[in-house]
């Protein structure tokens, strides 16, 4: 047994200012298994994960990776990846202008220099052995996100890598190119390397993996086969708290909006990026559009909002018809929209809290009406309590809040502007589940307040709790409408999948 | 943490600024307490002028502030720099030139527009490098390297080879002093453009726009701002500060040379907005530590003179404070002194300790 | 199924499709010089006089596109020459070992040893304390440009005799040349200086495609995180982009000393922008890592080859020289523009 770790971490502690982001963590990796690292934003994940990657330095404890003799002592990312520990993160760390073959070897080779022919063949063999649908001299950035991430682990393993860390590597991928992943995960863990994999979906969790860790607060609640944690324990251990919440969500449900005003109506809308579709929403309804990722269902809604251009279509907004080729005219007829990428689309992150929470409320008012200084810090407060957005003050800048703390902002920031109808892209990606349950609830919420809202989610489950009617996409088509007794997870994969053949 | 420290400190930007300008200042004293009186003169068109080196200095830096102020927003909203300032102001120059020479006479309204005339010319030309940075996604500083190599030759093109002079007591006025009123003009307009951009701040979103489109434009743009609306708003304010700028030029000299006319503002002028603590790849930004800026380079160049320093070599001194200013305020210099600092504290906080 | 389609050509990047066009553009303009102007531009010596005339700039533009790629700047390079130009003509008016033969390899060593210490110490500035590269890059054109006039504010001819003989020198190609009106056969002149550039362009091109230091740049300029997460020591690379900038700046002050051997203040003046131009026009971007030195090489032909058409066209002035070059930049500029919007929708779909 104790002959199949290949790392041991033991009493790790990490001290930041003010806190103790981990305290006495134990961590066991064995040879060809797939660990689960779960827990909540701020439990420790990332720190743990940087501390083995050597990009922060332990307080105290001791690393053993197996094949190195004694304590590993782990400064940089280069000692990481000399002793065998390689990491591979969610946003891609090639350089996108070289080859394929030249980001696999590129910063680790001997000489000075570069044997072009011997980096293709050996890239080639590469990429037929692990199956990636890549060709060495293609340029890094004409391949597709999911073949770039793949790259990057090809050239992890070929660094001869004992322990492989995936850091949330499926947050972008789609439900095809997560398949084609998990497949190399598995053939990887044959060839006995450890993977540690960090995720939010907890559903690829028990796809994958032959462990879970959990962390919870900066110490590790325990480490359990997967076979033995259902999933709802699981939640339950990450948060720390009996899951009355949740079943509180399922309670309440979705209510059916009834015959209750028509809010926004669009025929034949069409954008650049979306086919021409027909959409109503009623007052006080949540509605959800679904499908996989790459379906259309981020196009459809950002051509409500006028974010792509707007090629074709009638609109009618509460019963009139108008015109909405840009976000602002969105804004103007009561629409508003919360990006699917937070960090690219959503934050702007230099600017304070303050200034995130008031800024669409400012560009409605106006360009010649600026909000007075008092009336901002009115704002902001009511936003940050009512939410509960957790910051040191309103003028720290945005980009030092934790992942849904900003999405808390970013909310805020559309509530202020009271939106008849508000369009939600994957609020809860990448961000912890007690603030994923807190959206769900508000969501629940702002249509008991007679707000419309389009919800969408990778997660059915979540959906389903918070929407009364599934719009379901595939290949950029609207291919289903579901509601009432048809809103069962199953009903609605068969839908997506194409349940007709 | 240090994100948190320097947004609560609003004085951070700018502290290395003061503290530059301090050093000067000191140094100055030091060296000659006599750098600092101020006397009163008559100037050679009669009128009673304050003297000194200091109102030189304030007075020589108006057109570099006024143009600073305008690249601190091109800077903020467009994460660039314009380096075409010098060779459109040649071009403004012309303009209001041309025009009054149309005008054949020069008088108070004359001079307004032509000056009008000038900057709607200069903002088109502005809305040109905008265009091409805006819409055509080019970087700043390529898409304004194009009049920046040819802004002279059209000026030239515009207005012939002569140099042509102006004299008029309007345009000595402007460009010196107005009879009984001791102070030199210039630096009256810089406070007027100062007001006016000051105006524009208060009574618009333009800073929280500007800097939501220089942070994340897309971003922005899904927030219901046109970001390319805000960056050719920026170049077109820049615009009128060239052309004013350039009035101020023409005036000072009461003759138009297209060669000489506003040349290499633009360096400092990118250099002001460095020198303030502005990030010149775009986002958030301090007009007043553009202008302060605009303030140190002049008073450096001044003290350089005063030291009998020969005008062509001033460069080389000035390259060499330049030089300190920024190792000053660079983070990674300034986090390698906090730390050390740090060190000694505690170092010294464990002596007293031991000792107690 | 990867593996098969590996003998299939891969689609141009967007450097080279950048450099094809701009070495299309020059042919064409080159060959319709031919057809309506005619006289100096069907003789071979045409362009080697374009060469002679700018194979300092040549040098300059390459040390551009170096740093360019790798995501910096560095206009210092004009005053980086105009220093070397001075203080090299400076020395060989010397005495002692100055004025012998040896005083000629030194003069080069100075010239490179001055090219070495601006690249080192702005490349520390802004890859060690990361400093913004254009403001220590203005202050390493200011150091320079007030350094020149420190030495002399007055322009120093060369009066050094075995220099005075490199300047002369010129490798002859006699069947490149023409026969002259009075029947005598005149050899194309080629100027050491030319040759110089071509290497300084065939090397560069080897260090940026063949060695890794090359290839570091190329990364640090795609993503300098990434580059950082591959193991590429970021801060190094950027510096040695620097070092080397630096040296072929001082290298280009000789060479330029070569053609016109006498130092002033005002010796390449700008010259920093003609060679950002040529970089750019050869399909350099500016925000890095795409980028060619053979296409710089085009960029500086292009930017001559105009020059030269306004002069030998009824136009000949220098502001009409100024404003064709500004306009072929305008033009270039909105072309790559178009054509990397084009190439990314397309990718897109």
């Amino acid at each position: 047994m104790q002959n199949d770790v290949v790392l041991t971490m033991r009493g790790i502690d990490k001290y930041f200012p003010g806190t103790r982001a981990l305290d006495h963590v134990d961590f066991t990796l064995r040879k060809g298994e797939v660990h689960a690292l779960m827990g909540e934003n701020g439990a420790g994940k990332s720190t743990l994960i940087k501390v083995l990657t050597g990009v922060y330095e332990k307080d105290a404890g001791s690393i053993w990776v197996e094949g190195s003799e004694g304590e590993a002592h782990i400064h940089s990312p280069q000692d990481a990846q000399n002793i065998g520990i390689s990491t591979v993160y969610q946003e891609i760390t090639l350089c996108p202008n070289l080859t394929v073959a030249e980001n696999m070897f590129i910063g680790r080779t001997s000489g000075g220099t570069v044997p072009w022919k011997e980096y293709e063949k050996r890239a080639t063999e590469i990429l037929n052995n692990l199956g990636i649908p890549a060709r060495a001299k293609q340029e890094l950035s004409r391949c597709s996100l999911a073949v770039q991430q793949m790259v990057a682990i090809a050239r992890a393993v070929d660094m001869n890598c004992k322990v492989l860390i995936l850091d949330e590597p499926t947050s972008s991928l789609d439900e095809k190119e997560v398949e084609m992943l998990f497949k190399l995960m598995r053939d990887l863990k044959s060839r006995g390397v450890g993977i540690i994999f960090v995720t939010h979906f907890l559903e690829q969790v028990y796809e994958v993996s032959d462990r879970i860790t959990v962390l919870r607060n900066g110490q590790l609640v325990g480490e359990y086969p997967v076979s033995e944690l259902p999933q709802v324990e699981l939640v339950a251990k990450m948060m720390g708290k009996d899951l009355d919440d949740l079943e509180d969500m399922e309670a309440v449900g979705a209510k059916s909006a009834g015959k209750a005003e028509v809010v926004y109506e669009a025929q034949g809308l069409s954008s650049t990026d979306c086919r021409p579709y027909d959409f109503a929403i009623r007052r006080g309804e949540v509605n959800g559009f679904t499908g996989l990722l790459g379906s259309g269902r981020s196009e459809s809604v950002r051509a409500i909002f006028g974010a792509d251009r707007v090629t074709g279509g009638k609109v009618r907004v509460k019963g009139s018809e108008v015109k909405i080729s840009s976000p602002h005219d969105a804004m103007k007829h009561g629409i508003g929209y919360l990006p699917e990428d937070r960090k690219r689309d959503g934050i702007i992150a230099d600017l304070s809290v303050r200034d995130n929470i008031i800024l669409a409320m400012q560009v409605m008012k106006g360009f010649f009406h600026p909000m007075s200084k008092a009336q901002m810090k009115e704002f902001a407060d009511e936003y940050i309590k009512a939410l509960q957005i957790k910051t040191a003050s309103q003028d720290t800048p945005i980009k030092s809040l934790s992942g849904g703390n900003q999405q808390k902002v970013i909310l805020a920031r559309w509530l202020l502007t009271h939106p008849d109808y508000l369009i939600l892209d994957e609020p809860t990606r990448g961000i912890d589940v007690g603030t994923k349950l807190e959206i769900q609830k508000l969501v629940l919420k702002l249509a008991e307040e007679n707000m419309s809202v389009t919800f969408i989610s990778s997660e059915i489950e979540e959906m389903l709790r918070t929407c009364s009617r599934l719009i379901v996409m595939r290949d950029r088509k609207i291919v289903g409408e579901l509601t009432g007794d048809q809103l069962t997870q199953g009903y609605v994969m068969k839908t997506i999948a194409g349940g007709d053949q | 943490m240090s994100s948190k420290k320097r947004a609560s400190s609003g004085l951070g930007q700018l502290l290395i600024p003061l503290i530059a300008l301090g050093i000067l200042l000191l140094f100055n004293l030091l060296r000659d307490p006599s750098f600092f009186s101020i006397g009163v003169a008559v100037n050679n068109s009669g009128n009673q002028v304050l003297t000194g080196n200091l109102i030189s200095i304030i007075d020589s830096a108006s057109e570099l502030a006024i143009i600073a102020m305008g690249m601190t927003l091109v800077t903020a909203a467009c994460g660039g720099q314009d380096i075409s300032v010098g060779a459109v102001g040649a071009i403004s120059g012309a303009v209001l030139v041309k025009v009054l020479q149309a005008f054949g006479a020069i008088t108070g309204p004359t001079v307004l527009l032509a000056l009008l005339v000038s900057i709607l010319v200069t903002i088109l030309f502005k809305l040109f490098n905008g265009t091409l940075v805006a819409v055509f996604r080019i970087q700043p500083m390529i898409a304004t390297l194009i009049l920046y190599s040819c802004g002279r030759s059209i000026a030239y093109w515009i207005n012939g080879d002569a140099t042509p002079q102006l004299n008029s007591p309007i345009l000595s006025a402007i460009g010196m002093t107005i009879p009984g009123i001791p102070v030199p003009t210039p630096i009256f307009c810089v406070l007027l453009v100062g007001l006016l951009l000051a105006l524009i701040f208060k009574f618009t979103n333009i800073s929280l726009y500007t800097q939501s489109v220089g942070i994340n434009q897309g971003a922005a743009r899904l927030n219901g701002i046109n970001p390319t609306a805000i960056k050719l708003l920026s170049f077109a304010l820049l615009g009128v500060c060239v052309a004013i700028s350039s009035l101020i030029g023409v005036s000072r000299l009461g003759q138009l040379n297209h060669k000489t006319l506003l040349v290499d503002i633009e360096m400092d002028a990118i250099l002001a907005v460095a020198i303030g603590g502005n990030n010149l790849g775009g986002g958030k930004f301090k007009l007043s530590g553009s202008i302060l800026g605009a303030y140190i380079i002049q008073m450096l160049t001044t003290t350089l003179y005063a030291m009998k320093v020969s005008p062509v070599n001033v460069k080389a001194y000035k390259a060499i404070v330049i030089i300190i200013i920024v190792i000053a305020g660079s983070p990674v210099v300034q986090a390698k002194v906090s730390a050390l600092w740090k060190k000694l504290r505690s170092g010294r906080a464990a002596a007293s300790k031991e000792v107690g | 199924m990867s593996g098969k389609n590996n003998r299939r050509r891969e689609p141009l990047t967007d450097a080279q499709l950048l450099m094809t066009i701009s070495i299309g553009i020059f042919v064409a303009m080159y060959v319709l010089a031919m057809i309506f102007l005619g006289g100096g531009f069907l003789k071979a010596q045409q362009i080697f006089d374009l060469l002679n005339d700018n194979s300092y700039l040549i040098i300059i533009s390459c040390a551009l596109t170096v740093v360019m790629i790798g995501g910096g700047i560095n206009i210092s390079v004009g005053g980086v020459i105009g220093l070397t130009v001075m203080a090299c003509a400076l020395f060989l008016n010397g005495t002692g070992i100055a004025a012998g033969p040896l005083g000629i390899v030194i003069a080069l060593l100075l010239a490179l040893g001055i090219g070495l210490a601006f690249g080192v110490g702005m490349g520390f500035l802004v890859s060690y304390l990361e400093i913004q590269p254009f403001i220590v890059s203005l202050a390493g054109m200011f150091l320079a440009r007030g350094l020149t006039t420190i030495l002399s504010v007055n322009p120093v001819k060369v009066a050094h005799e075995g220099f005075g003989e490199l300047v002369k020198a010129k490798i002859k190609i006699p069947f490149l040349g023409y026969v002259a009106q009075n029947g005598n056969l005149i050899p194309a002149k080629i100027e050491i200086g030319t040759v110089v550039a071509i290497c300084v362009v065939i090397l560069m091109y080897l260090l940026l495609r063949y060695v890794k230091l090359g290839r570091n740049i190329y990364a640090l300029g795609g993503n300098r995180q990434s580059a950082l997460m591959l193991g590429i020591n970021v801060k190094r690379t950027c510096f040695s982009s620097y070092v080397i900038s630096g040296v072929l700046s001082g290298l280009a002050g000789f060479v330029f000393l070569m053609h016109k051997p006498a130092g002033n203040a005002s010796v390449a003046m700008r010259s920093e922008m003609d060679a950002i131009a040529a970089s750019i026009i050869g399909g350099t971007l500016l925000t890095g890592g795409v980028g060619n030195v053979i296409g710089t090489f085009f960029g500086v032909m292009i930017l001559a080859t105009i020059q030269k058409i306004i002069a030998l066209s009824p136009l000949n002035a220098s502001w009409w020289q100024e404003m064709a070059s500004g306009a072929m930049l305008g033009f270039f500029i909105i072309l790559q523009s178009v054509v990397l919007s084009n190439r990314g929708k397309k990718a897109k779909n």
